[in-house]
């Protein structure tokens, strides 16, 4: 085992963070458009980019569809490329979202969590990522400044992994994090730098163009391949699967990525995807994402001091889910709350929906119910969450229903 | 030949295939037809075939590359010694 | 854990007092956070920015309710003892920027029973020392003798640090004459 590295303590805020662990990635291009709702990520990192502290092509663009793109650009030719962006600057990268996870290539972008317009706004809400669910990247939503910056880093170990090539989306709560200034832990940059190591193109096999001769898989005009032309219903599908095999791999490698980090950092958030506290001997649990899942850590300290047997699971990798672990985890309890910050119109929260569907037909399945919150940056009070866990504990008499609730609404 | 599965395929959509083996040609109806005689060597058509689909070494009469030409007559349009004839 | 409010017209400097104050107290080996009010930052207008200081790594990411100091920084906004007062308990500090005493301020914003209530003319000090009515760094100094949050040194390093040069004396001189100036009633 690795000793825990000597670490230098910064006073930032969640987008500053982020944006350092960018510049320690020896990251090659970074492309963003700079409108609202941007975030401070790329403001600080094209300050690091003028005074020469990194080298580093940025690429500013017009829109955020065409940030995007020349990342993926980027990427093809084999660079190590970073975006970030929130709510309708993600939604503006829609069409290029998929096209990245189809061709493969792991591009690593952090999403500030915001309420996707309109009305206008810009404050959290899971909306935005959630919309881009089904897209075909690894989704990890973090619970701090400092769960930000090392998960940026590790995405793009992640996504390098040859098993899983497939882009990584890093989220972190809007304002709650992204403009709260805390304690971050900074590695020195050469633990980084050894940690990622420069960005290995894989080979492949292209016998009916190549021979035999192994090719990287990326632009290169001495191995000319092509990326994603036409692929209609005769082969479209085979890609598709390979896509979910990969995801399937991804587990493995987030798992592993997520040790040896914490081997050198002495900093791990659960076994990487699913954070539990305090459940050992709990009744009940509240399941959630991102920040609000650190204010819910007091309130189950706050509840076991008055003798009731409450924990909390937090969801940190959305995608791949973590259908096994919380199959296995959550059916030691009578009632289960879930936190949805998000809501899918028509049915039940994103989280919920996916829960409900990981436990069913399991023996012992806990009751469930879905309390949807703090759409468009409402605050989350520690009293509500109090009164949450309490229907939650009710819930073990009177059973779950109804199980959709909303709360902190007027 | 059965097709190939996900595991005897590239990933990332790259195709495994040469776009030259994708025979464009069996779509067309007209062929063009160079008249040797009245050809003036121009080049014309080779230029403008908007499929690549006629060969030319620069000096001697160009061929069309039924292979590939799909029939769309533009040579024979931008043909200025009216060689190229469009034949069912 | 302390939780801090402050209170401010946008432009005036809250939020940079309170990320100040964090960076204090985090570089003498505290757990701290600093966040504004959420929202887009309107210049004029009232605004607040909060801190959380404790001793061990901080969990909670919701909104301050309850703050055991308030710290107003500017006098006119004491029109509004409601959003001032919000939240404060007996054993809390209301820190107020006004050349009224401490006894004045209590009278006229009916602050509770229990309430430490402390004064000082912070425009003034700002005005004779920096030349501009910036009353947020002041402010601090205030605050480290109401309540000793971090060492002095600690908060002059980080004004040093954000702005090197004359600026930055200025600011001191301006944070060191507040602290001897406040009084509490």
């Amino acid at each position: 085992m690795q000793k825990v590295v000597k670490q230098r303590m910064m006073a930032l805020n969640g987008d500053e963070a982020v944006a350092w662990a960018v510049k320690q990635s020896n990251v090659d291009v970074v492309s963003a458009y700079p409108i609202t709702p941007q975030t401070l990520i790329v403001e600080r990192i094209s300050e690091f980019v003028h005074n020469g502290e990194v080298d580093m092509e940025f690429i500013k663009v017009e829109s955020e569809h065409s940030a995007l793109s020349a990342c993926v650009g980027a990427a093809a030719a084999g660079a190590r490329a970073f975006t970030a962006t929130a709510a309708n600057g993600l939604q503006l990268m829609f069409e290029i979202l998929y096209i990245t996870a189809s061709l493969r290539l792991p591009v690593v972008m952090v999403v500030v969590n915001r309420a996707p317009s309109g009305p206008i706004n810009i404050h959290c809400d899971h909306n935005d990522t959630m919309g881009a669910r089904d897209s075909g990247w690894i989704q990890i939503y973090t619970e701090d400044a400092q769960e930000a910056y090392d998960s940026t880093i590790q995405a793009f170990k992640i996504s390098e992994n040859p098993e899983v090539l497939l882009p990584t989306m890093v989220t972190l709560d809007g304002f709650f994090i992204s403009h709260t200034l805390q304690n971050v832990s900074l590695l020195p940059d050469e633990v980084v730098h050894e940690f990622l190591g420069v960005r290995k193109v894989p080979k492949i096999k292209v016998p009916e163009i190549h021979g035999d001769k192994e090719v990287p898989l990326m632009l290169n005009p001495r191995y000319p391949l092509t990326f994603g032309p036409l692929d209609l219903f005769d082969y479209y599908f085979e890609h598709k699967r390979q896509q979910i095999e990969a995801m399937m791999r991804a587990y493995k490698v987030i798992e592993e990525v997520h040790r040896e980090y914490a081997e050198i950092s002495g900093r791990s958030y659960g076994d990487g995807f699913i954070e539990p506290y305090r459940i050992d001997d709990a009744d009940v649990v509240v399941v959630g994402l991102g920040s609000t899942m650190g204010t819910t850590k007091t309130i189950v300290d706050e509840l076991r001091e008055e003798g009731k047997k409450v924990g909390s699971i937090r969801v940190r990798v959305f995608r791949p889910f973590p259908r096994e672990r919380l199959k296995k985890v959550l059916c030691n309890f009578d009632a289960v709350g879930v936190l949805d910050r998000g809501i899918s119109f028509g049915h039940y929260g994103q989280l919920y929906t996916d829960l409900c569907a990981t436990l069913y037909g399991v023996k012992d399945a806990p009751a469930m119910i879905d309390f949807v919150y703090g759409l468009g940056g409402r605050d989350m009070p520690p009293k509500l969450l109090k009164k949450i866990f309490e229907e939650v504990l009710e819930a073990r008499v009177k059973g779950p229903e109804p199980v959709f609730r909303i709360k902190g609404v007027r | 030949m059965s097709k190939r599965g996900w595991q005897e395929i590239p990933i990332a959509g790259i195709p495994f295939l040469e776009s030259t083996e994708y025979h464009t040609g069996d779509w067309k109806v007209f062929r063009p037809v160079i008249d040797e005689q009245k050809c003036v060597k121009c080049g014309n058509c080779w230029m403008f075939c908007p499929d690549s689909a006629i060969e030319w070494d620069g000096e001697s009469v160009p061929k069309p590359n039924y292979k590939y030409c799909k029939g769309c007559g533009i040579c024979a349009e931008e043909c200025p010694a009216k060689a190229i004839e469009m034949v069912r | 854990m302390l939780e801090i409010r402050w209170h401010g017209r946008g432009g005036q400097g809250v939020w940079s007092a309170s990320i100040l104050l964090a960076t204090a107290a985090i570089r003498t080996g505290k757990y701290a956070q600093s966040f504004p009010e959420f929202g887009p930052e309107r210049t004029g207008a009232p605004v607040q920015a909060y801190n959380r200081i404790d001793d061990k790594p901080i969990v909670i990411h919701s909104n301050i309710y309850e703050p055991d100091i308030v710290i107003v920084i500017d006098p006119t906004l004491l029109e509004n003892a409601k959003a001032i007062l919000s939240g404060i308990e007996p054993g809390g500090h209301l820190l107020v920027n006004t050349p009224e005493s401490p006894d004045q301020i209590r009278k006229k914003l009916e602050v509770p029973e229990g309430v430490r209530v402390w004064t000082v003319d912070a425009t003034t000090i700002a005005l004779e020392e920096m030349g501009r009515a910036i009353t947020n760094t002041p402010m601090l100094g205030a605050l480290l003798k109401a309540v000793p949050v971090v060492p002095l040194d600690a908060i002059k390093t980080v004004v040093r640090e954000r702005w090197p040069g004359e600026v930055g004396e200025k600011n001191i001189r301006a944070i060191e004459r507040a602290l001897k100036e406040v009084k509490s009633g």
